[in-house]
C-alpha cells in the first residue's frame, strides 16, 4: 500500500476507532420503559452482549477516577494513577529482586558449561509455571510474616516469574563475547575482577538489556494476578474488586490502564536498550 | 649477537576423529635481539599458528619457546601484539584502550606518568587529535594505529604482528608501514611479523622466513634482507637487490602454490635462488590483488 502524509498517526487512530465502534455495537445498552405517568416501569439491558458496558457507560462510570487521578477516597477507591503508582512500586521492587538474582545467575550459567548442564532442566521446568501457581506458594513461604505476608508473596511471585529472560539473555550474552576481546584481556594479564568489569560486563550489556526489557514486561503482567489474589490496592486489585462489586465499566478502565502502562514501560526500556546496542 | 628468541622443534597438532592433524611440525627459529623477522607463506600454512603460540594464545603441543632466557608459559604483556583486526574494546576510547594495558604494565608509575605514556604513543602514531574518540568513530586505519600504539606503549620485550595491515587499503597500508618502521627503529624491539604481502615483508624485515605449506609446515627458505636502515620506501624499491629478492620470494610461493593444487605431479624443477625470467602472467594470479598493477618489470630489475 502507498504511504501518505501523516499515515503514522491517521492509520493507528483509524484502527482504534474501528475497535471502539465494534465494542460499542456489541455492547449492551440500558433500555428504560416508562408507563403513562412517566414513571420507570422496567429497566433492562439489551444488545449482543448485554452485560458488556458500552463506550458511553464506561466513560461516565470511569470519569471520577480519571478526572481526579490522585484522589484517595478509600483503600480500594482511589484515582487510577494512584493505583497505577502503587502497582508500579510493587513491580519495581519485585523486578529489582529479579535483576539482582537473575543477572549474576545468568553470568554463571554463561561462564560454566558445568553450571549450564546443572541448571538447564530446572530453568526449563520452572519457566513456564504461571504466576497464579507461584502465588499460593509465596503465601505459604511467608506465612509467618504477618502483615507483610501478602506483599512478600507478591514480590516473590514477580521475581520468580520475571527472572528468566534476564537469566537466559545474560547467559547467551556471556557466551557470545568475542574471543578477540577475551584475548586482549589474556594478553594484558588482566585480573579476574578487571576482566569482568572492563571486558565481560560491557560486552554482555546489550544482551543483558534485552533480558531486562523482557523481564519488565513479564513483571508487569504478573502484577495483576498478584494483586487479585492478595487483595492489595493497585490496578489489579481494583479490577478484581470492581468485578466482585459488579461494576463492569471499571474493569475496562483497568485493562486499558494496564495496557498503556505496559506499553510505555516497554518503550522506555527499548530506548535504554538501543543506547547500549550502539555502544 | 646472541639469540634472544628461540623456537625449538615447535609442533602443533589438533586432535581429529581421524587421528591428530599436524599443522606445524618441528619448527625451529632463532631471532636476535632487535631483529625484525617476517614469516611469509600461503594462507593456512600455519604461520599464524606459530605466532599465536608465541603469543601464548595457542597451546604448544610439543617443543618450546625461550624469550630472553626464559621459557614461555602462557600469554603476557611482555609481548605486544598487533592483531589483524585491531581488537579494540568498542566501549572504550582510543585513550582508554591503550591505558588498559599501560595500567597493567606500569602499575608502579603515577597516574600522570601513565597518562603521558599513553598520550605520547597515541601522538606518535598520529592520533593526537582523536585519542578520546571511540573505535566506532575512527576509520579502519586509525583503529589499527591505536592497536600499534597499544603494543608499543607496553614496552614489550617482543612485538608480534599478525598480518597487521591485511585489512587496510594499500595507501593506508603504506602509511602505517612507515609509522611502524619508525616506531620500531626508535624502540629497537625484537619483532616477528606474519604476512603474505611480499613487498611488506621486504620493506620491514631483516630476515624473511618462507614457510612451506601446511599440514606439517616448517621453515622452507630464509632470505636475509640487508637494505640499509633507516629505510625509506623509495630507496628500498630502487635498491638493486629489491627485485631479485622479490622474485625469489614470489618464486617460492609460486612453487608451493603449484604443489598444493597439483599434488601428485612433481613440481616443475625451478631452481631456488633468483630466477632470471620475468614474471609470467600466471604468477600474478598467486599474488595479492593489490600487487597487480604495480611495476613488476622495471629498468632496475636485475637480469
Amino acid at each position: 500500500m502507498k504511504s501518505f502524509k501523516c499515515d503514522w498517526l491517521i492509520l493507528p487512530l483509524l484502527g482504534a476507532l474501528i475497535v471502539i465502534l465494534g465494542w460499542h455495537v456489541l455492547a449492551g445498552k440500558k433500555v428504560v420503559t416508562k408507563d403513562a405517568e412517566g414513571n420507570v416501569a422496567s429497566e433492562e439491558r439489551k444488545g449482543a452482549i448485554p452485560a458488556l458496558p458500552n463506550v458511553v457507560e464506561t466513560w461516565e462510570s470511569s470519569k471520577p477516577y480519571i478526572v481526579e487521578p490522585f484522589a484517595k477516597r478509600g483503600e480500594l477507591d482511589q484515582g487510577i494513577l494512584r493505583f497505577t503508582w502503587l502497582s508500579l512500586v510493587l513491580v519495581a521492587k519485585g523486578y529489582l529482586i529479579a535483576l539482582v538474582i537473575g543477572t549474576p545467575l545468568g553470568f554463571m550459567i554463561g561462564l560454566s558449561k558445568f553450571f549450564t548442564k546443572m541448571t538447564d532442566p530446572i530453568i526449563q521446568v520452572l519457566r513456564p509455571v504461571s504466576p497464579l501457581a507461584w502465588l499460593p506458594l509465596g503465601m505459604v513461604l511467608f506465612l509467618d510474616a504477618g502483615r507483610n505476608a501478602s506483599e512478600l508473596a507478591a514480590l516473590f511471585t514477580i521475581a520468580v516469574c520475571s527472572m528468566w529472560p534476564t537469566v537466559l539473555n545474560t547467559a547467551v550474552g556471556v557466551r557470545a563475547i568475542p574471543q578477540d576481546y577475551l584475548n586482549v584481556a589474556k594478553v594484558l594479564k588482566l585480573s579476574r575482577f578487571k576482566t569482568l568489569t572492563k571486558v565481560m560486563i560491557p560486552a554482555t550489556l546489550p544482551y543483558m538489556f534485552t533480558g531486562f526489557r523482557l523481564s519488565l514486561g513479564i513483571a508487569w503482567l504478573v502484577i495483576v494476578a498478584a494483586e487479585m489474589l492478595t487483595g492489595r490496592p493497585g490496578v489489579g486489585g481494583f479490577l478484581w474488586q470492581q468485578y466482585n462489586a459488579l461494576i463492569y465499566e471499571q474493569i475496562i478502565l483497568c485493562i486499558l490502564t494496564i495496557g498503556i502502562v505496559g506499553f510505555i514501560l516497554d518503550r522506555l526500556m527499548s530506548v535504554v536498550e538501543r543506547r547500549f546496542k550502539t555502544a | 649477537m646472541s639469540d634472544y628468541v628461540e623456537l625449538s622443534n615447535l609442533t602443533k597438532t589438533y586432535p581429529t576423529p581421524k587421528g591428530p592433524a599436524v599443522i606445524v611440525k618441528d619448527f625451529n627459529l632463532r631471532i636476535k635481539k632487535g631483529e625484525f623477522v617476517t614469516l611469509i607463506g600461503h594462507s593456512g600454512c600455519g604461520k599464524s599458528t606459530v605466532l599465536s603460540m608465541l603469543a601464548g594464545l595457542n597451546e604448544i603441543t610439543d617443543g618450546g619457546i625461550i624469550l630472553a632466557g626464559k621459557e614461555l608459559a602462557g600469554p603476557g604483556p611482555d609481548r605486544g601484539i598487533v592483531f589483524q583486526s585491531p581488537c579494540l574494546l568498542p566501549w572504550m576510547t582510543a585513550f582508554e584502550n591503550v591505558m588498559l594495558g599501560v595500567e597493567q604494565v606500569f602499575f608502579t608509575a603515577s597516574k600522570e606518568e601513565r597518562r603521558q605514556i599513553v598520550e605520547y604513543y597515541l601522538t606518535v602514531v598520529g592520533l593526537g587529535d582523536a585519542m578520546h574518540k571511540k573505535p566506532a568513530e575512527l576509520s579502519q586505519g586509525m583503529r589499527q594505529r591505536v592497536g600499534i600504539a597499544r603494543a608499543f606503549a607496553l614496552k614489550p620485550k617482543m612485538l608480534l604482528l599478525d598480518e597487521p595491515f591485511g585489512m587496510l587499503d594499500s595507501l593506508t597500508r603504506y602509511e602505517l608501514q612507515q609509522v611502524l618502521i619508525e616506531l620500531w627503529r626508535k624502540n629497537k624491539i625484537t619483532a616477528l611479523m606474519v604476512t603474505h604481502d611480499v613487498d611488506e615483508a621486504l620493506f620491514l624485515s631483516d630476515r624473511v622466513i618462507c614457510m612451506t605449506d601446511g599440514p606439517e609446515a616448517e621453515v622452507g627458505d630464509i632470505l636475509e634482507v640487508n637494505f640499509p636502515r633507516p629505510r625509506e620506501r623509495k630507496a628500498v624499491m630502487e635498491h638493486p637487490d629489491y627485485y631479485k629478492f622479490r622474485e625469489h620470494l614470489i618464486e617460492f610461493l609460486e612453487i608451493h602454490a603449484h604443489k598444493k593444487h597439483a599434488k601428485p605431479a612433481a613440481p616443475t624443477a625451478v631452481p631456488p635462488g633468483p630466477p632470471p625470467s620475468p614474471v609470467s602472467p600466471s604468477k600474478l594470479s598467486t599474488l595479492d590483488s593489490d600487487q597487480i598493477g604495480k611495476p613488476l618489470k622495471s629498468e632496475t630489475a636485475p637480469v
